[in-house]
């Protein structure tokens, strides 16, 4: 007599598709996945808890480390939230730099998404052409501040350093250039028709569904909510510029690939503004006490980092150092929806679903 | 060799095809070696990389080191496979990928053994393969194995049908299912030969072809990014390296099978250019199908399972089918 049973399947915690140590247990019928239980933690380090016995400065490290492909983003959120909390003046030549290469993370942010995407749906080439591209922009952020992936760059009240000689004008060829290769990369992936068929339709859900999940950055535009951080709660210098909110409708993969390659665009936009528009001289540090204490109180901040919406949340007693900080990491937040999207889809969907959702290990887990 | 099948069995004649088998295997070591080499290079070249370039001058040592290594690596065998079938896969993909070789023919004399049923012993034989690979895929004990032996046995079943049907305009035109006597019905240059009347039936040939080799867009088996590698996940060494072996030498086979069976074999283009060697022509058309497999490899990603059944059941075969009433109607009205 045949009998069926259901496989369990062990997904991870290492394996290829899983972008680091995320693990996944299916249960499979056939190759239809009846139950999916995410098991995170694997690279839990504790940064919250770290934070509590390290002075401000010193946490700076640390955000690098959380989301270690934006790390820019995460730089900037402690900094605002101590910022706002001591009412500082940051000068506007720091907010350029800082503005900059945020966006110009957001760009290599996307580039690595748009690269490890494909080649989890199989695709090899456009992994080496994205990581080309943005080699260039690490190698930027190498010259500004010695480091390539861990920046440390950005510091409470400022930057840590000022732009090099003619760097303004190196990033501003590589806005230029990244147009054109935005171009190339529609006409090698986007029409193809494959590559269409695979993510169309794929892990849908509605905007209902994705505001109870709390999802944000592309995985909630994708739905057509317009929420761009950026526009509805403006910091930094982006009230300065002009730049869409590229929305979706269906809700599906194709959605949020569309609009991610659409953001890439719209950085390019803020950067050739902000380039235009970058202050010839002045100071990168504002007027800062020695030791930073913010009053006692609480704070909650949040910007978007290409993840979606990162906040930090610090109660001060009035220390040098926080007496609890604690970081909403859009990553771990999107990643939520990922049991229910999986359900009936099998195993290559599986691939497509947890890549669309663009996770980076060192946030979820923190 | 065709005389050597006429004479009596004995040790000379033995002897004579024990070296020619040993000949077409150097061949095929060969070809094995630098496909695998220009294949690193092309891509590289595609993806802004300089592909293997530190072994040997210019990288030409690069997969005999690979090799190499294999062989020294350790022979792992998991605790709780199927140890005699996970020994016996690797053997059983190679021997019939070898074995579809000795009915190829280059020129028109130079051919291992002249069959009247060529085509329909390559299917046969390329059917074993599969077997093989779900052995393979049950014999390592992994679900992930398990998973692309499953894969791939729904699909080379799939696109072995397509890949026959998409034949049949081809030897109703020759009326033979004998390969050398497909080319021989191609004589003459480019307009006389079987890829412009059976236009449809090369694009399906090629298509089916792509996915009976197992290669991008229709590597599901080996699915990397979801099933790690697929039915060969707990080889390695040797065993894994005659896997990659018999992958390669498909790639061999198909290839020469296009150039026979659509391409004309040995014949060239142009009246013009009819002072170059058949074994040339063949060799150069050969070389432009294993380049398009690269091509093809550096550029498309990877169908979804239901999409690839979908496409091999719901659109190639059914176009498939309609080439041969096509060929039909063409036969009897054009001659």
């Amino acid at each position: 007599m045949i009998r069926t049973e259901e496989l369990l399947l062990n997904v991870g915690p290492q394996h290829p598709s899983t972008h680091g140590v995320f693990r996944i247990i299916v249960k499979l019928d056939g190759e239809v996945i009846t139950e999916a239980t995410p098991v995170m933690g694997y690279l839990h380090r504790g940064t919250e808890k770290l934070a509590e016995n390290l002075n401000f400065t010193q946490i700076i490290p640390y955000t690098d480390r959380m989301d270690y492909v934006s790390a820019m983003t995460n730089n900037y959120v402690l900094c605002h939230a101590v910022e706002k909390m001591m009412g500082l003046e940051i000068p506007e030549r720091a907010e350029f730099l800082r503005l900059i290469v945020m966006e110009m993370q957001r760009i290599a942010s996307h580039l690595v998404w748009w690269g490890t995407y494909l080649l989890d749906i199989g695709a090899i080439s456009p992994f080496l052409y994205a990581f080309s591209d943005r080699e260039r922009i690490l190698g930027l952020f190498n010259e500004l501040c010695g480091a390539r992936l861990t920046y440390n760059y950005m510091r409470v009240g400022g930057v840590k350093w000022d732009a090099p000689e003619g760097w303004i004008d190196r990033v501003k060829t590589l806005v230029k250039d990244m147009y054109n290769r935005l171009d190339e990369y529609h006409n090698l992936v986007s029409g193809n028709e494959i590559f269409l068929s695979r993510i169309k339709g794929v892990g849908q859900y509605d905007a209902e569904t994705a505001i109870n999940y709390g999802l944000s950055g592309a995985n909630l535009r994708c739905t057509g909510v317009q929420w761009d951080l950026r526009k509805a709660e403006p910091y930094s210098l982006y009230d300065r510029f002009q730049f869409d909110v590229p929305v979706g409708k269906n809700g599906d993969c194709f959605d949020r690939y569309q609009i991610r390659m659409a953001e890439i665009e719209q950085s390019l936009r803020i950067l050739d503004q902000a380039l235009e528009q970058f202050p010839g001289d002045g100071e990168t540090m504002g007027k800062v006490p020695r030791v930073i204490r913010p009053p006692a109180g609480e704070i909650y901040v949040r910007i978007e980092s290409p993840r979606g919406e990162i906040g930090c949340h610090i109660v001060s007693k009035g220390k040098a150092e926080p007496y609890r900080l604690k970081f909403r990491r859009p990553s771990f937040v999107n990643l939520q929806i990922l049991p229910k999207l999986l359900v009936g889809e099998n195993m290559t969907n599986l691939v497509t679903i947890l890549g669309g959702i663009d996770i980076v290990l060192g946030e979820v887990d923190c | 060799m065709q005389h050597f099948w006429d004479k009596s069995l004995s040790w000379g004649t033995a002897g004579i095809f024990v070296a020619a088998a040993i000949g077409v295997l150097a061949v095929v070591i060969f070809f094995v070696t630098y496909a695998i080499y220009f294949e690193r290079k092309f891509i590289g070249w595609m993806q802004y990389r300089k592909g293997p370039n530190r072994t040997g001058p210019l990288g030409l040592l690069q997969t005999v080191a690979d090799v190499s290594k294999l062989l020294l690596k350790e022979d792992t065998i998991p605790k709780k496979a199927d140890r005699g079938l996970f020994i016996l896969a690797p053997a059983l993909a190679f021997i019939p990928s070898f074995a579809v070789l000795a009915f190829i023919p280059y020129t028109l004399n130079l051919q291992f053994a002249d069959l009247n049923v060529g085509f329909l012993y390559y299917i046969a034989l390329s059917g074993i393969t599969t077997i093989a690979i779900v052995v393979a895929g049950w014999a390592s004990n992994n679900k992930y194995s398990l998973l692309g032996g499953m894969r791939s046995a729904a699909q080379m079943i799939s696109y072995e049908v397509p890949l026959v049907m998409s034949v049949v305009g081809v030897v109703m035109m020759s009326g033979s299912l004998n390969l050398r006597d497909i080319v021989i019905s191609q004589e003459g240059y480019f307009w006389h030969w079987n890829f412009l009347p059976q236009i449809l039936g090369f694009g399906i040939f090629l298509i089916a072809a792509v996915s009976e080799l197992n290669r991008t867009p229709f590597d599901l088996p080996e699915a990397e990014s979801e099933l790690v590698a697929g039915y060969h996940v707990e080889y390695s060494g040797f065993r894994f390296a005659f896997f990659m072996l018999t992958e390669y030498i498909y790639v061999y086979a198909i290839a020469s099978l296009t150039t026979i069976l659509f391409l004309g074999g040995w014949n060239s283009p142009i009246p013009a250019l009819d002072f170059v060697p058949g074994l040339i022509w063949f060799f150069l058309k050969f070389a432009v199908i294993v380049f398009c497999l690269f091509w093809i490899r550096a550029t498309f990603p990877r169908l979804r399972v239901d999409q690839l059944m979908g496409l091999a059941w719901k659109a190639l075969l059914p176009l498939a089918i309609l080439n041969i009433f096509l060929t039909a109607i063409g036969i009897e009205w054009i001659g």
